[in-house]
């Protein structure tokens, strides 16, 4: 029942645009709800809207208890008729996506703001994740409550084991990222980073390093979604929606995540489009640690399962390379901003697609491929999703 | 195979005593049914009454065919180790302060996968064998051991944290008159115990088999009469500081119900020593043994409680006593509650009828002082908090976990010297 394939309806006249990131902070005193309205007020401004404008709006954060996007309404002075709140972590990005985009296609709303940011105070890190989800608190946290770094480091040295990837090819996606960063003035990280400091960094949870890791802080992430019509009379630059995937506790019965959500639709995923692989100009993971990049690269098809750690070894991984990918640097090299995080990729794809990417333009960029995975439950990540862009600048 | 643990160097008087800081200890509903179990050294999870899939972690109903039934069972403790690592970083404070600390993934036979802390005797993708303990929090975790003992297993740092062996530590046994208190004595010497206090009231009082009791190696007499509280301050004055483990030997049963005594005499008697001397032995040992629950490899650890099984339901036969024993319980448990974060188990024994002269006319089968005694060091060697000891105690019990309703009935048919 239900498994007939229906042609999934495709994203005509909905595009995407003004991508606007707020610069991270490590720690912030301001709360969650100061970084989501910086985020929406740089909505505002980059597009020329004000409060009325807006009909719709699409919120993710951690850290803004006891609020809910229900909250927000009433704190940012909006009047809406469509809303949503989205608790998928680093999979926000593409799943705000989603959303917002059917609620514009259906004409439920005009304009939809999607944003997403969070605060990080000093402690803020540890008490997330004491009360992260329950099968953490039961199952995971008791266990050294090393948090993600404790079950990153079994995930990489399962892939490790039995794909043959190599801390060196993970040292050169952090390596590259760094590079990028160094050009992407938000990035916390500002100081370049070798494949030698990175093979001999601080060892965190075998065979996790220092540079694996992702730092905590705070900031925000926002977009719009609109009609295409629309953004052309605004003159808003803008980047059309060729495909989407998303996924939720796929393949359970994995001993240890070797694989998320994206092996089981990468074929509508491109067959949606239309689009081959080698065709797209930039990928943007979602890297909360770099074997999740390595992860996206063989699910999406990008190359095969086993084959990445020749697939990064073959190819240059900066903005200026042979495969760019995560061009502002990505979490590793910008912060986590809590679930600004499954923005990040995201904005910068439209950051590129429009125009905006400043000194890490990828040139001639036409088409982008922006994954998002997020949420450990328990041991592995369980939402994922993809989104396929293409420029819409003619 | 694990270093042999050293005897811990005396305490440095001026170095502040490390505080206790207890692992996440908060937990689902359904989660602490594991703990329970774990509490009894037992490895239980969830199993669906309609597909039989074993589930992990709890949850409240089965991903397989979304059944509701979930039932706790007693599964195979068998695994294979599949992925690990160490941890040389975490954010809470206890794991932090014990670094480097091993944790896998680990593949039951019985076909979950699940965290674990690991044994350091355990090679990368072994089999292992899984236990379930509470840790220093009082709930209920996982360890995977090496399939085969190895040598000083029971050293391992990690697995230490689990269980309170006696090993190098310095224990107090409340009374040493008796044949029980002497068992648990010798048994403790066998474990290890660096130091054994023994109470003995009325000192001047002759008993039985004191010669050798003070010849047993690390044994030292001391005056103590828990019914008296001058008496139990003073030995905590002078051994308070260095009590790791306490286990409360004195009793004082007599059969008899409310209506065969005549006045409350008996009734005070039996309440002085098994409620009101507990109470006075926690008010005394209890805050510094708490604020000593970190203090090394010779920490405090554990507190054993011995009862009856009637504790749980009242036998007419030994009314009072088991009234007082009753209270006693439930003392135990305002004391588990007290100690809870500080990472000292408090360990009730519930026995049935003892080989001993109070309880000489009723009939077998009765559990010798020396296997009770046996039973306390296992279980302090073990790191179980609840031990039901003796058929007979094992039968209450779970007739008690049926519904405890249906036993207090059953137990006022029991004729007079046989329980149910």
């Amino acid at each position: 029942m239900g498994q007939g394939k229906s042609k999934r309806a495709g994203y005509e006249g909905v595009v995407v645009a003004a991508p606007v990131s707020v610069p991270y902070e490590r720690f912030s005193p301001e709360p969650a709800h100061w970084w989501l309205a910086k985020a929406l007020a740089g909505l505002g401004k980059r597009a020329g809207l004000s409060v009325d404008d807006i009909d719709g709006l699409c919120v993710s954060s951690f850290t803004l208890f006891p609020d809910t996007a229900v909250g927000l309404t009433q704190h940012f002075g909006l009047t809406l008729r469509w809303l949503d709140h989205v608790p998928t972590g680093g999979a926000s990005g593409v799943v705000t996506l989603r959303r917002a985009a059917r609620a514009v296609q259906a004409g439920d709303a005009n304009i939809v703001a999607c944003i997403a940011g969070d605060t990080n105070h000093v402690d803020s890190f540890r008490a997330m994740l004491t009360t992260f989800s329950r099968f953490s608190q039961d199952a995971s946290y008791p266990y050294g409550s090393g948090g993600p770094n404790g079950s990153f480091s079994l995930i990489t040295s399962h892939h490790m084991k039995t794909c043959g990837t190599r801390r060196e090819d993970f040292g050169k996606i952090c390596v590259a990222q760094r590079a990028n960063a160094l050009n992407y003035p938000g990035a916390l990280m500002q100081s370049p980073l070798t494949l030698e400091q990175y093979m001999e960094a601080r060892l965190i949870a075998d065979p996790i390093v220092l540079f694996d890791c992702v730092m905590p802080c705070a900031g925000a992430e926002a977009y719009l979604v609109m009609r295409e019509n629309d953004a052309q009379a605004q003159n808003l630059p803008y980047a059309n929606i060729l495909s989407t995937i998303e996924r939720h506790n796929a393949f359970p019965d994995d001993p240890v995540q070797i694989r998320g959500g994206w092996a089981l639709d990468r074929d509508e995923f491109w067959g949606m489009a239309g689009v081959q692989p080698e065709q797209v100009d930039m990928l943007q993971t979602y890297d909360d640690y770099p074997v999740i990049s390595v992860m996206q690269m063989e699910d999406l098809g990008f190359c095969e399962k086993g084959a990445a750690s020749e697939f990064i070894q073959a190819n240059t991984l900066t903005y200026d390379g042979t495969f760019p990918h995560n061009t502002s640097g990505g979490q590793l090299s910008v912060g986590q901003a809590g679930a600004a995080g499954g923005f990040l990729g995201l904005v910068e794809a439209i950051r590129q697609l429009t125009g905006e990417a400043g000194d890490n333009a990828v040139k001639d960029a036409r088409i982008a491929a922006v994954s998002g995975f997020g949420m450990i439950n328990f041991d592995r990540g369980l939402c994922t999703g993809a989104v396929l862009l293409e420029s819409g600048q003619q | 195979m694990t270093d042999p643990l050293q005897r811990p160097p005396k305490k440095d008087p001026q170095k502040r005593t490390v505080l206790p800081t207890p692992p996440p200890g908060a937990r689902s509903r359904k989660a602490i049914a594991f703990s329970t179990a774990a509490a009894e050294g037992r490895l239980a999870l969830q199993n669906c009454a309609e597909c039989n899939h074993v589930i992990y972690p709890a949850r409240e109903v089965c991903p397989k065919c979304w059944s509701m039934d979930l039932q706790w069972k007693d599964i195979p403790d068998g695994g294979e180790l599949i992925a690990e690592t160490t941890l040389l970083t975490s954010v809470n404070t206890y794991f932090r302060e014990r670094m480097p600390w091993r944790i896998g993934t680990v593949r039951l036979d019985a076909g979950p996968m699940v965290l674990a802390h690991i044994h350091g005797d355990v090679g990368e993708y072994e089999r292992v064998r899984m236990i379930a303990r509470t840790d220093k929090s009082g709930q209920g975790v996982l360890m995977a051991l090496p399939e085969k003992e190895t040598a000083n297993m029971a050293d391992d740092k990690q697995l230490r944290t689990l269980t309170c062996d006696p090993k190098h530590r310095r224990v107090l046994v409340t009374d040493g008159r008796t044949q029980l208190g002497q068992c648990t004595v010798n048994a403790l010497a066998k474990a290890g115990a660096s130091k054994i206090f023994v109470g003995i009231a009325r000192e001047w009082r002759p008993y039985d088999g004191s010669a050798e009791l003070a010849a047993v190696s690390g044994v030292e007499l001391m005056p103590l009469d828990i019914t008296d509280t001058i008496s139990v301050n003073e030995l905590a004055a002078e051994i308070g500081g260095k009590t790791d483990i306490l286990i409360n030997t004195a009793e004082h049963v007599r059969p008899g119900s409310a209506m065969q005594r005549h006045g409350i005499l008996t009734a005070r008697d039996e309440m002085e020593t098994n409620y009101f001397g507990l109470m006075r032995l926690i008010q005394a040992f209890g805050p510094g043994m708490r604020g000593r629950g970190a203090d090394g490899d010779n920490s405090a650890c554990a507190w054993v409680n011995l009862l009856s099984v009637y504790a749980l339901s009242n036998w007419s036969v030994f009314g009072t006593t088991t009234a007082s024993q009753a209270a006693a319980y439930s003392l135990s448990q305002c004391l588990r509650g007290e100690f809870a974060g500080s990472g000292i188990k408090v360990v009730n024994v519930l026995f049935g009828p003892l080989e001993d002269s109070w309880r000489q006319p009723l009939p077998p089968p009765k559990v010798t002082p020396k296997r009770l005694a046996d039973a306390i060091v296992h279980a302090l060697r073990q790191g179980i908090e609840n031990v039901t000891l003796g058929p007979v105690a094992e039968d209450i019990v779970r007739r008690f976990r049926d519904d405890p309703f249906v036993l207090e009935r059953e137990l006022m048919q029991a004729p007079e010297g046989q329980a149910v």
